[in-house]
């Protein structure tokens, strides 16, 4: 072969090589960040995914601000608030002179007008769900421009706190839902791909000194789904930080950078394996059996090694779950729970009372069949099959036979919802609230989300009755005391029967970029950036945070 | 190059043996899981370190080898089969057979067959054995991995159809059988293989891929795609090389099957 | 098809206009079949947020009917389709835009991506292929071989997760993963060509070995090369789905892989018959070529 061609092959295949990516000049006060999906809505009132309310977060004005760090209420829009002695009206005192992004003047019909759209039952809002306490209508009173009171058909627990997640909309601006209140506005969005967000010329707040708020000018988002890359392009500089990383992506950055990993300590949320309950789900008699068996479920969770989950699939960055409620939750969880020991003795002991036999290894139920069921849990999520395999091991322990099988989130959603053609299954719950009674839909027995047997038309069992009455107890009062107690209880009952096996609560793990200022993280959503108004990037990168 | 195709050889065949005696081969079972050292080095203990678990990750390299090893080539051979025999079809046949043909394989290659794969794991029982599961997966991707052949076979086919060695053998009074067996079939072989090479790790990745499906294998049973999936994570080749035994041992086998039937290839 | 020919003949028109009823057909059947593959398979109209524990029973229930609305699999079609013929190609449930705005932010970068891919694999399959061919000592061929092995046993993730390490356009990712294909198929194609009695025999006249497999090997391989160069555009096409995915380009690829995730029945139909479209469409011209390739020979 002739030197010329193999010149040419050389070069072929160096040029695309020599060719870098060129490193698009970013604008050098932009904050970037990714998001795992695009945004679904960007009406502040129909979000339910955590893309669509990352951007409600940035652009939303609030009359009230949870102050993720103190986890107490500031003012933000509203400069005061009062709650009366029923627990169904509020009244508020709002700012004067506030616009909305595009120069429409801020008033009291505003928060009028967002109310009573919130709370229309055709609008099937989450956010308005919250409030829903009763049935009835919400009457909204405006007093003067700068006052109203907003009036529940029932007491609503905690009834402040929720309107941290309701975003004022304009009532006569010509750009509707485009004029806003918060910090940023959207200003391009390119769908699937990013999302550019400026900074709103007309936001009320400003620093100590008098200087107009945010620092930041504008954000750009980019919607990644890919966890890995998402973690490279933070390496790389191309992105600012990583509000939720996992604990084996936290380890490698901290090995290699370890000024920008975050450990805030142990989160919200939870991750759990329950058994279909469901009494017309198409399972063998003797399956649905061992399900409904309190003595089973328990031996189940006795012969799992929480501790062991912890330390090796979540390397350390997670703690035994006890409660449906996390320990970070310090009011609400009860302290007087201890953790579910790890058992495979005592597992065998509670099982053999239902007529369980271990024999050569297996384990055979009364009738003689072999105890065997399939965990499903939703592909793409390491940790959960992780877990599940770290289970089956425990599992076999004890001579029962676990099969995991990893499903499209989708296919998943309809075997648990749907069709309930499923024996158990290994999922997570995403948790922001701190008081117990937002949980209300996962605990009443009628509810949709009260998975392991969800909308019974009355409690299959005396202990979901009890429950039924403590949860509906806790949300009449607002006597706190009271509402703790009936908590407390429900927590109890929860960890005696196990309808939910709760495995463990994970941290809360970030990366910020040394040049990000002035970040303080939370536990609570969004992590890093519920300041966002406060942070400021630095120019010149490295140093202290 | 008879020394390369010796050595070769040999390579496969150990590769297969070690595959077929994992159980006495292995230093530990797939499963077994040392949660006292996960994702460690190489050592004595583990030669090629432990995963993420704490399994040991030779033993499951040699566990893999049983699984992909043995699938992938048969539901390559069955992509072969049915891409000869549709394309081939079509090219003999010409007119309204191979226009029909050849459509029926534009729509093939154009449609999105992952739903197709999600409606089969709805109809599987959700307890269906990981064996069992692993290859019906390796069949579907057999029985979906022909269409691009089957354009280039049918071309082929078409082309050699009309070509002067048939034409003459067509006037010296040859049947069409005849022709086919001793100058078609033979013929197509290099298409064909080319065709076999390129299935077999494309195969194997695809295994892995359909794991989000719930398809192919279940844990705790490796396979050379899980195992290669593994890699998707971004330090790994930098802080722990020893991890990218999966890919070398998958590139060797590759190239090895290639030479040691490289003679067969080249026929003409 | 016809025969290409000149002249006041009507038969070029008729075969165009079959060639076009053709096509046809075969979109409408492939959106139609697209549409069924998607609409049958469990997770239609299935949403995540139904899990969201602060949504009242009456919101998931909204959801649910939202998500899935009471219409049958040929009613859909037959709307879509009227809509089609008005120049609608529909509105993206997981989006929240029209397809057709969509497209026309995306396509274009898919169609620069697959055409890099398609330029980049070509020159450097067909020239290795062609060098591993001419090769005397088989070094050359097993290093060859060896590459095209290494790029068609490291999963596409992998490769796109070095190429954002390095920094390196994720385009090239496509090349990467297109090369070793086409490679295969041209190495096979060539190596039968090369051993021909003709050609052999041109060889022992003392010919190039350039000039051999210019003029000799290749255009026998010809026709076979057009076929393959016809499917190597669904090959590109099939691997910017997870390309696109992975490196994050704002292709069509990347429509499609979160369409799917979504299940967003729209999409995927346009998807489908934009794929089937280019797929018919390289698969014919690559006939085309071939037969009149055929025709200037004989």
């Amino acid at each position: 072969m002739k030197p010329s061609f193999l010149r040419f092959l050389c070069v072929l295949f160096l040029v695309p090589l020599a060719a870098r990516a060129q490193s698009a000049g970013h604008p050098a006060n932009q904050l970037r960040f990714c998001i795992t999906s695009q945004p679904k809505t960007f009406d502040p009132q129909l979000v339910t995914d955590d893309a669509s309310e990352t951007i409600r977060y940035l652009t939303g004005g609030v009359l009230v601000r949870l102050n993720r760090s103190t986890q107490q209420l500031e003012p933000a829009l509203a400069t005061s608030w009062q709650v009366d002695r029923s627990g169904r009206t509020i009244r508020f005192v709002l700012r004067h002179d506030i616009y909305f992004s595009d120069g429409t003047p801020f008033s009291a019909a505003d928060v009028a007008w967002t109310m009573q759209r919130l709370m229309n039952p055709a609008l099937h809002s989450p956010a308005g769900d919250a409030f829903r306490s009763g049935e009835g209508r919400v009457v909204t009173q405006v007093i003067g421009k700068d006052r109203i009171a907003v009036t529940f058909p029932r007491p609503v627990v905690g009834l402040a706190r929720l309107f941290d997640q309701v975003a004022i909309m304009s009532a006569s601006s010509p750009h509707g839902g485009m004029a806003v209140l918060g910090p940023y506005c959207l200003a391009k969005n390119k769908a699937g791909s990013w999302l550019l967000l400026k900074r709103n010329p007309h936001y009320w707040k400003r620093d100590t000194a008098g200087h107009p708020l945010p620092y930041i000018d504008s954000v750009r988002i980019d919607v990644e789904p890919n966890r890995d890359i998402e973690v490279l392009r933070f390496l790389h500089g191309d992105i600012d930080f990583i509000n939720s990383v996992d604990a084996m992506d936290y380890d490698r950055l901290k090995a290699r950078a370890p000024s920008t990993a975050i450990d805030a300590g142990p989160s919200l949320d939870s991750e759990q394996v329950w058994f279909n309950q469901v009494p017309g789900a198409p399972l063998p008699a003797y399956k649905k059996a061992w399900f409904a068996s309190t003595d089973f479920r328990r031996a189940i969770s006795e012969s799992i090694d929480r501790q062991a989950l912890a330390r090796v699939v979540f390397r350390g960055h997670a703690h035994p779950a006890i409660s449906w409620i996390s320990p970070a939750d310090k009011y609400w969880f009860n302290a007087r729970l201890s953790p579910h020991p790890f058992d495979p003795h005592g597992a065998l002991r509670l099982l053999a009372q239902d007529g369980f036999q271990l024999r050569n290894g297996a384990l055979y139920d009364r009738g003689g069949h072999v105890v065997e069921f399939s965990v499903i849990t939703n592909a793409g999520n390491l940790y959960r099959e992780q877990m599940a395999t770290m289970i089956q091991q425990d599992l076999a322990g004890i001579g029962i036979r676990l099969r995991i099988v990893t499903l499209d989130f989708a296919s998943l959603i309809e075997r648990i919802t749907r069709t309930f053609d499923y024996e158990a299954c290994l999922l997570g719950l995403v948790n922001d609230e701190l008081d117990p009674d937002a949980q209300m839909n996962v605990w009443l027995s009628s509810a949709e989300n009260h998975q392991w047997n969800p909308s019974q038309k009355t409690p299959a069992t005396s202990w979901e009755a009890e429950i039924d009455r403590l949860m509906r107890a806790q949300a009449s009062t607002s006597d706190l005391s009271r509402r703790k107690a009936e908590v407390d209880r429900v927590q109890e009952i929860v960890f005696e029967q196990e309808p939910f096996i709760y495995l463990v609560n994970k941290d809360a793990l970030s990366a910020v970029s040394t040049r990000l200022r002035n970040v303080r993280p939370s536990v609570l959503r969004p992590q890093i950036y519920w300041n966002i108004d406060e942070l400021w990037l630095d120019a010149s990168g490295g140093g202290k945070r | 190059m008879k020394l390369f195709r010796a050595a070769a050889i040999a390579f496969l065949l150990v590769v297969c043996l070690a595959g077929l005696l994992a159980n006495v081969v292995a230093p530990a079972s797939c499963a077994r899981q040392f949660r006292e050292q996960p994702d460690a080095p190489p050592s004595h203990a583990h030669w090629l370190g432990t995963d993420d678990l704490g399994r040991d990750r030779f033993s499951r390299l040699l566990y893999g080898t049983r699984v992909s090893l043995f699938l992938a080539p048969a539901a390559a051979a069955l992509a072969g089969v049915l891409a000869a025999l549709i394309g081939g079809v079509a090219g003999l046949a010409g007119g309204w057979i191979e226009s029909c043909l050849m459509a029926a394989t534009d729509l093939f290659l154009s449609m999105p067959w992952l739903f197709l794969l999600v409606t089969v794991r709805a109809l599987l029982p959700l307890d269906v054995s990981p064996w069992a599961s692993v290859t019906i997966t390796f069949a579907l991707l057999g029985c979906l991995g022909w269409a691009a052949a089957a354009r280039v076979v049918c071309a082929d086919v078409r082309t050699l159809w009309s070509s002067d060695a048939l034409l003459l053998g067509h006037a010296s009074g040859s049947s069409g059988l005849h022709l086919l067996r001793w100058h078609i079939v033979p013929r197509l072989k290099p298409v064909l293989w080319a065709q076999f090479w390129i299935s077999i790790p494309v195969f194997i990745l695809s295994e892995a891929n359909l794991s989000i499906l719930g398809l192919g294998v279940a844990e705790p049973l490796p396979s050379w795609g899980s195992l290669l999936s593994e890699l998707e994570s971004f330090p790994v080749f930098t802080t722990q090389p020893w991890q990218l035994a999966p890919l070398f041992l998958l590139v060797a086998t590759v190239s090895c099957f290639h030479l040691a039937l490289q003679n067969q290839e080249s026929w003409a | 098809m016809g025969t290409l020919s000149l002249g006041p003949d009507p038969r070029p028109m008729i075969s165009l206009l079959k060639f076009a009823a053709r096509i046809l057909v075969i979109l409408t059947l492939g959106g139609f079949l697209g549409a069924t593959l998607v609409r049958l398979a469990p997770g239609y109209g299935v949403d995540q947020e139904e899990l969201d524990f602060r949504l009242s029973s009456s919101s998931i229930q909204f959801l649910r009917q939202a998500d899935s609305p009471n219409v049958s699999l040929f009613t859909f079609y037959a709307r879509y389709m009227l809509g089609l013929l008005h120049g609608n190609l529909g509105y993206s449930r997981n989006l929240q835009e029209p397809v057709r705005q969509l497209l026309a932010e995306r396509l274009p970068e898919t169609l620069k991506s697959v055409t890099l891919a398609l330029v980049l694999g070509w020159m450097a399959g067909l020239s290795l292929a062609m060098a591993a061919a001419l090769a005397r000592n088989g070094l050359l061929s097993a290093a060859a071989s060896l590459l095209a092995s290494i790029m068609l046993c490291i999963p596409a993730a992998v490769l796109a997760l070095l190429f954002v390490d390095a920094q390196l356009p994720g385009r090239l990712v496509l090349a990467l993963i297109v090369f070793p294909k086409i490679f295969q198929y041209a190495r096979s194609l060539l190596n039968r060509s090369v051993a021909l009695p003709h050609v052999l025999l041109a060889h022992a006249r003392g010919a190039g070995g350039l000039r051999i497999l210019l003029c000799h090997a290749l255009p026998v391989a010809g026709p076979q090369l057009l076929a393959l160069a016809g499917v190597s555009v669904s090959m590109a096409f099939a691997a910017a789905i997870p390309v696109e995915a992975l490196c994050d380009l704002p292709g069509i690829g990347q429509l499609a892989w979160q369409a799917a995730l979504g299940r967003d029945l729209v999409v995927l139909v346009n998807l489908t018959m934009i794929v089937t479209l280019v797929t018919v469409l390289a698969n014919s011209a690559a006939e085309l070529a071939s037969r009149a390739s055929r025709g200037g020979e004989t």
